[in-house]
């Protein structure tokens, strides 16, 4: 093996020689390497998140019909440096009665949460953090963690605004976990284990030609859990000013920021990985594992690109439309949707790969259609609820 | 490696810290507190049994899973009641909620 | 003392702490993150005795539900943010020589048991533990029967909380 074969495991061997050629036992050696490994894991994440924060806010501007940052450096490019200058020099607040040690560590463990996520994402072939095989669960237990983070900051606070804010976005993670575990298992059945590496390597027809609407309602769901527009309770600066981090200035802050924008862009990961084919395209990631690790980024950036789409397209939708979406539509959807995969996959499962994808892909339009019809029916039903008696005293003048 | 005693003195010792919870705390939730850790000394002494038993019936795992969702569905019931109570009585110290009605 | 011992040490140490800061700490919100810390604790053992789903389960069921359910239920039963009054109630030294006399019993119980020190058989590789737990939970021969009953116990659970907990004006 050589470096550009699989660059991870040659810098291990290479960093093992060095550190026993100095006097180190062992088991130290390879417990500083992997100690190093997570650093630079940790560190690139957090570069990426730099590079994020100019691309949100060239998107964002584009969007809105401007330009974005443009004076600092070439296309703005060291905006975000200034960004995190001015965040570091701000004064650093603790409000008057607030419970020191949890108001300080709620910032680090909603940046802890999203870089947890990391460990298992396969950037290749040969470059993964951990081969868990039950990775789409761990997904959903950091974002437990997200979860516990938010009413830390609330409580600590000693803010009513923090904690009504809290109690909303809460309110909505807890529920949209539901139809999110859901969709997360569809893959699971495709691909026949939890683990990131399986799914990615049985995607030889990506996921989504398989499951359209799975990847549909994850989006959805993953666009809730990340707090974004159309479902950002925490910011609705409208109603609560700014939500759990009212309290927080400067750094602290700018955790909260940047983790929020690097939760998005891992969402996006995820969901490249469970429904586009992850670090596969066509057999090019065959190249090297540099290869694949650029693809997987790229994807990433996608659908990243789709959920800031949506979030500067639409509206913030109300908390308790919301939450109706959720238990009245969208969990009982993503349920059927799941045994309908499952039943269609058990029946599908010997023929060749072309009647699969097509019969899948058929169930799902099918489905997709009869939700359609279902909605159709309930809205005209609203409608005449609402509009019925004026419709019918025009028809009586007639 | 480990031996087994040192998985079970640890869950004794969780046990016993959770029942010292529940006798002698005076706030109904922290008693629900209590009645956690010791669910949880359970479930570590069922899931090491398996581990150092028979692995491959799986008994000892699907165990702990059913002790998970009771334990699930108590702490909601529970929860709920005192909610329920608080509302009624403005209290949640268990010495007070002494009488049926008045 | 090989590796794992270190990390069993470490981790009973954080499990038991954090459980008496469970039961001791006056502040009730307090209380319900030294159990969050405890339930970490436990889903660590779980890892270090390789059942790696139930670590994870137990994250997302007690961390990520059961935990945030106290927390809220803590902040809704009080009229102000302090808690007042003394936290344990008067015969709690009682408490304290029950709960060492339990202790003294499990551990004097169970150290007459032939199979007290016994280690652990070698993990067999390739042993697909999470598939089997499935087969286990579906299969007719199985568990079958305690996993459907569990799930109607979850169901009643559910509608039995919100009954309970709901505010009729």
């Amino acid at each position: 093996m050589n470096f550009w074969n699989n660059p991870v495991q040659f810098i291990a061997q290479w960093l093992t020689g060095v550190f026993t050629g100095w006097g180190m036992a062992d088991w130290a050696a390879s417990l500083l390497i992997q100690l190093i490994g997570v650093v630079v894991l940790v560190s690139m994440m957090m570069v990426i998140d730099i590079f994020l924060v100019w691309v949100e806010r060239k998107v964002v501007a584009r969007f809105q019909d401007r330009l974005g940052p443009n004076r600092v450096g070439p296309f703005g490019l060291i905006q975000p440096f200034a960004d995190i200058i001015k965040l570091l020099i701000k004064e650093d607040i603790t409000p008057d009665g607030a419970d020191k040690i949890v108001y300080n560590l709620a910032p680090i463990m909603s940046l802890m949460s999203v870089l947890l996520l990391w460990a298992i994402v396969p950037l290749a072939p040969v470059i993964f953090g951990v081969d868990l095989n039950v990775g789409a669960l761990y997904i959903i237990a950091a974002g437990a963690i997200g979860t516990l983070s938010i009413i830390m900051a609330a409580w600590s606070s000693n803010n009513k605004y923090a904690l009504i804010g809290a109690f909303r976005q809460v309110a909505v993670l807890v529920s949209f976990e539901v139809p999110m575990i859901a969709t997360l298992l569809i893959p699971t059945i495709l691909a026949g284990s939890m683990g990131m590496n399986e799914i990615v390597a049985r995607q030889d027809i990506w996921f989504v030609f398989v499951a359209p609407l799975a990847a549909i309602i994850f989006m959805i769901t993953a666009i809730a859990e990340l707090g974004r527009t159309p479902f950002d309770m925490n910011e609705a600066e409208s109603e609560i000013v700014a939500g759990f981090h009212i309290e927080y200035t400067g750094m602290k802050f700018g955790l909260f920021y940047a983790g929020e924008l690097l939760h998005a862009f891992t969402f996006g990961g995820f969901w490249a990985i469970l429904f586009f084919g992850g670090y596969r395209l066509f057999g090019l990631e065959n190249l090297g594992p540099i290869v694949a690790a650029v693809i997987l980024f790229a994807k990433a950036l996608f659908g990243y690109w789709i959920i800031m789409w949506i979030k500067y397209t639409l509206l913030r939708i109300r908390i308790d439309h919301m939450l109706a979406f959720n238990w009245k539509f969208l969990t009982p959807l993503a349920f059927v949707l799941l045994m309908v995969v499952a039943l269609m996959n058990a029946l599908l499962r010997g023929t060749s790969s072309g009647v699969y994808v097509l019969g899948m892909l058929l169930t799902n339009v099918v489905l997709g259609w009869i939700v359609i019809e279902i909605l159709r029916l309930y809205s005209r039903k609203e409608r005449e609820r609402v509009d019925g008696p004026a419709a019918k005293t025009l028809e009586a003048h007639h | 490696m480990i031996p087994l005693s040192w998985y079970l003195i640890l869950s004794a010792a969780l046990f016993s810290i959770g029942l010292f919870g529940v006798l002698s705390r005076r706030n109904a939730v922290a008693i629900l507190l209590g009645v956690e850790l010791m669910l949880n000394a359970v479930n570590i002494n069922l899931v090491s049994f398996w581990r150092y038993g028979d692995i491959s019936t799986m008994a000892g795992q699907v165990f702990a899973i059913i002790v998970f969702a009771v334990a699930a569905a108590e702490v909601a019931v529970g929860l709920a009641l005192v909610i329920s109570v608080y509302r009624r009585r403005d209290t949640v110290i268990a010495d007070e909620i002494d009488i049926m009605k008045w | 003392m090989t590796a794992m011992q270190i990390i069993f040490l470490v981790v009973g140490f954080i499990i038991l702490g954090s459980a008496l800061m469970v039961v001791t700490t006056r502040n009730l919100i307090h209380a319900a993150l030294w159990l969050i810390v405890t339930l970490f604790g436990v889903a660590v053992l779980y890892a270090l005795l390789n059942a790696g789903f139930l670590a994870v389960v137990q994250v997302v069921v007690y961390i990520g539900a059961i935990a945030i359910l106290f927390i809220f239920a803590v902040m809704l039963t009080r009229k102000e943010m302090r808690d007042r009054g003394p936290q344990l109630n008067r015969g709690w030294w009682l408490s304290g020589i029950i709960a060492a006399l339990t202790f003294g019993g499990l551990f004097w119980m169970l150290q007459a048991w032939n199979g007290f020190s016994k280690t652990a058989a070698d993990f067999p590789s390739g042993f697909d533990a999470v598939g089997q737990l499935g087969n286990a939970l579906v299969s007719p021969q199985a568990f079958v029967l305690p996993f459907e009953v569990a799930s109607v116990l979850l169901l009643a659970a559910l509608v039995g909380s919100v009954y309970v907990a709901f505010n009729r004006k």
